[in-house]
């Protein structure tokens, strides 16, 4: 079976501009990334913050393109710092950001937000889109009688929703999600994920997950990539990754990752009161 | 005795549709030497209590409490001058945001330095010295060097231990974090609490952590509050909590847990309680 998505050595350069006092440089975001995911799976991300997996979500969305390498969606290649997208493209990758106070347009009604991706890349009609609005909202958990309220009127969590619900409204094969419970609340963290979960059982949805929180990863991911300065420095299932990790990096990741159980607590108190 | 010691404290604000409370009720004690960690969700009214405490909330607020005194001194009939000289001197406060809460027109030297000009009357060689002193106990490299940069040349993390160095300037006798490490990276998260706990055994402070991440009171507490919608659910020591949850909320908010997760779907709180029974069971 052909993975719905496939990277062959991706790289990403940024060149920042010089002036009369600073020299002209370039950064590499990314360097050599290369890795698959079939179909129904979710392939999770992990590093912090400016190791270049949010560079790397632009380029599998196709908001950027990559400075070398190849990029097959469903087999095929894409390029778009070559040719032009097509729609039918466009509609194969979808993706959910972090904040989901940020990615919501105040002025628009949720309705609204939901329908516009079918208008700008379907000739489908005002009845049938207002149909399919509402039948998305009910899927992710929301009443049509949000359809006509907006965005502030909404908490974090169901906002994270709409957010969602926009991006399953033109059937991706692919989602994207960029951080997408970090700026939720435990509760709220919890529900957003068994969504997630519910809706990759539903439509065979292909998950690319980007996270730093590894109790999430280990929870929802089937491969994890661990990524350091732009390069992929741990990639393999989540068994390999969790129970046998080999580099340096994911050993300090993990070491760093504050636990929750009994056993560490009752280790940090005997540290504590022999001190 | 205990350093802080709140009782009954009420929150409110004057809305439109009536007044809300954001606190309601909450009664707490920290004692010098002790972590104490507030675990809540978001609106449980944990950093407003903190707030409230220090004074720090806009006159709309309606603050009523029982008791509220720190190191046995009234803080709730105290003038304001009183007040600002015991805020930043003898409780100080570290807050979410370190980019945010540091002014960005000035360095951070100057931002330190003007802690020791308003609460001590040290020269102004001996303030740099401190300073200079202060970067060297939070691990901040090249401090003399650094003394001199804007918070826009620093990183979050190195934001973050300015502002734990400005917190300590005075050596506070009570620390409140207010989710000191939730805009950081694992690693640095790490860092910043290895160090937050060094320091708190060092100088024997009073230690208030502010927080949604139960790995992080796992890692830090002696003792753990729960709050829920303005009330406190659950007070118990760290391990009874995590061991043996006595109320429903805490046992549903740590089953909500990834790391806990036994079937292929996480328990969610809303599903299997109502506010009701919350609050059956909730300690005053």
């Amino acid at each position: 079976m052909t993975p719905v998505l496939e990277a062959r050595d991706l790289t990403r350069d940024y060149h920042i501009p010089g002036s009369f006092f600073k020299k002209a440089r370039t950064v590499h975001a990314v360097k050599g990334v290369s890795f698959a995911v079939e179909q129904g799976k979710t392939l999770a991300i992990v590093g912090e913050s400016g190791c270049g997996k949010s560079t790397l979500a632009r380029i599998v969305t196709m908001i950027d393109p990559a400075t070398s390498g190849d990029m097959l969606i469903d087999g095929q290649k894409v390029d778009i710092a070559r040719e032009t997208l097509t729609s039918d493209m466009r509609r194969k990758v979808q993706i959910v950001f972090q904040n989901p106070y940020g990615t919501l347009n105040p002025r628009k009604k949720i309705g609204d937000i939901l329908t516009e991706p079918l208008i700008i890349n379907t000739k489908i009609g005002a009845d049938e889109r207002r149909d399919r609005a509402m039948a998305m909202l009910k899927k992710v958990g929301l009443e049509e009688k949000h359809y006509g309220r907006y965005p502030h009127m909404f908490s974090g969590g169901q906002r994270q929703r709409v957010a969602i619900a926009r991006a399953l409204m033109l059937n991706p094969r692919l989602l994207v999600l960029d951080e997408p419970v970090s700026a939720l609340d435990l509760s709220v963290q919890a529900q957003v994920l068994n969504l997630l979960a519910d809706l990759q059982d539903e439509f065979q949805l292909t998950y690319v997950f980007i996270s730093h929180d590894l109790s999430v990863v280990r929870y929802i991911a089937d491969d994890v990539m661990v990524m350091y300065y732009g390069e992929a420095v741990e990639y393999g299932s989540r068994e390999e990754v969790f129970s046998n990790p080999q580099h340096s990096y994911t050993k300090t990741l993990f070491a760093a990752t504050p636990r929750a159980d009994v056993e560490s607590i009752k280790a940090r108190l005997a540290r504590k009161n022999a001190a | 005795m205990s350093l802080l010691e709140i009782e009954n404290l009420v929150v409110e604000f004057q809305m439109a549709a009536g007044p809300f409370r954001a606190v309601d009720g909450v009664s707490l004690k920290v004692s010098a030497g002790e972590v104490l960690a507030i675990v809540g969700e978001s609106g449980s009214g944990k950093s407003v209590s903190m707030l409230a405490a220090m004074g720090l909330l806009p006159w709309t607020a309606k603050v009523t409490a029982d008791k509220l005194t720190f190191n046995g001194r009234d803080m709730l009939s105290m003038s304001d001058s009183e007040r600002r000289k015991i805020i930043g001197k003898e409780i100080a406060m570290i807050f979410q945001e370190p980019i945010a809460s540091l002014n960005p027109c000035f360095t951070v030297g100057f931002q330190i330095e003007e802690v020791l000009r308003f609460h001590t009357d040290l020269g102004k060689k001996a303030r740099r010295d401190r300073a200079i002193e202060l970067f060297d106990a939070v691990g901040i490299p090249n401090p003399e060097e650094r003394l001199g940069h804007f918070p826009h040349q620093m990183s979050g993390g190195q934001c973050q231990r300015v502002m734990i160095a400005t917190a300590l300037a005075c050596n506070p006798k009570l620390l409140i974090a207010d989710e000191p490490t939730t805009a950081l990276d694992v690693t640095i998260q790490k860092q910043i609490l290895d160090l937050l706990m060094k320091l708190q055994s060092e100088h024997q402070m009073g230690l208030i952590m502010i927080t949604h991440n139960m790995g992080v009171v796992a890692e830090t507490a002696d003792r753990v509050i729960v709050q829920y919608k303005g009330r406190k659910i659950e007070e118990a020591d760290v391990l009874s909590l995590f061991e043996s949850p006595k109320s429903a909320y805490t046992r549903a908010l740590l089953s909500a847990l990834p790391d806990n997760a036994t079937g292929d779907r996480l328990p969610t709180i809303a599903e299997f309680l109502s506010d009701q029974e919350i609050f059956e069971g909730a300690v005053r």
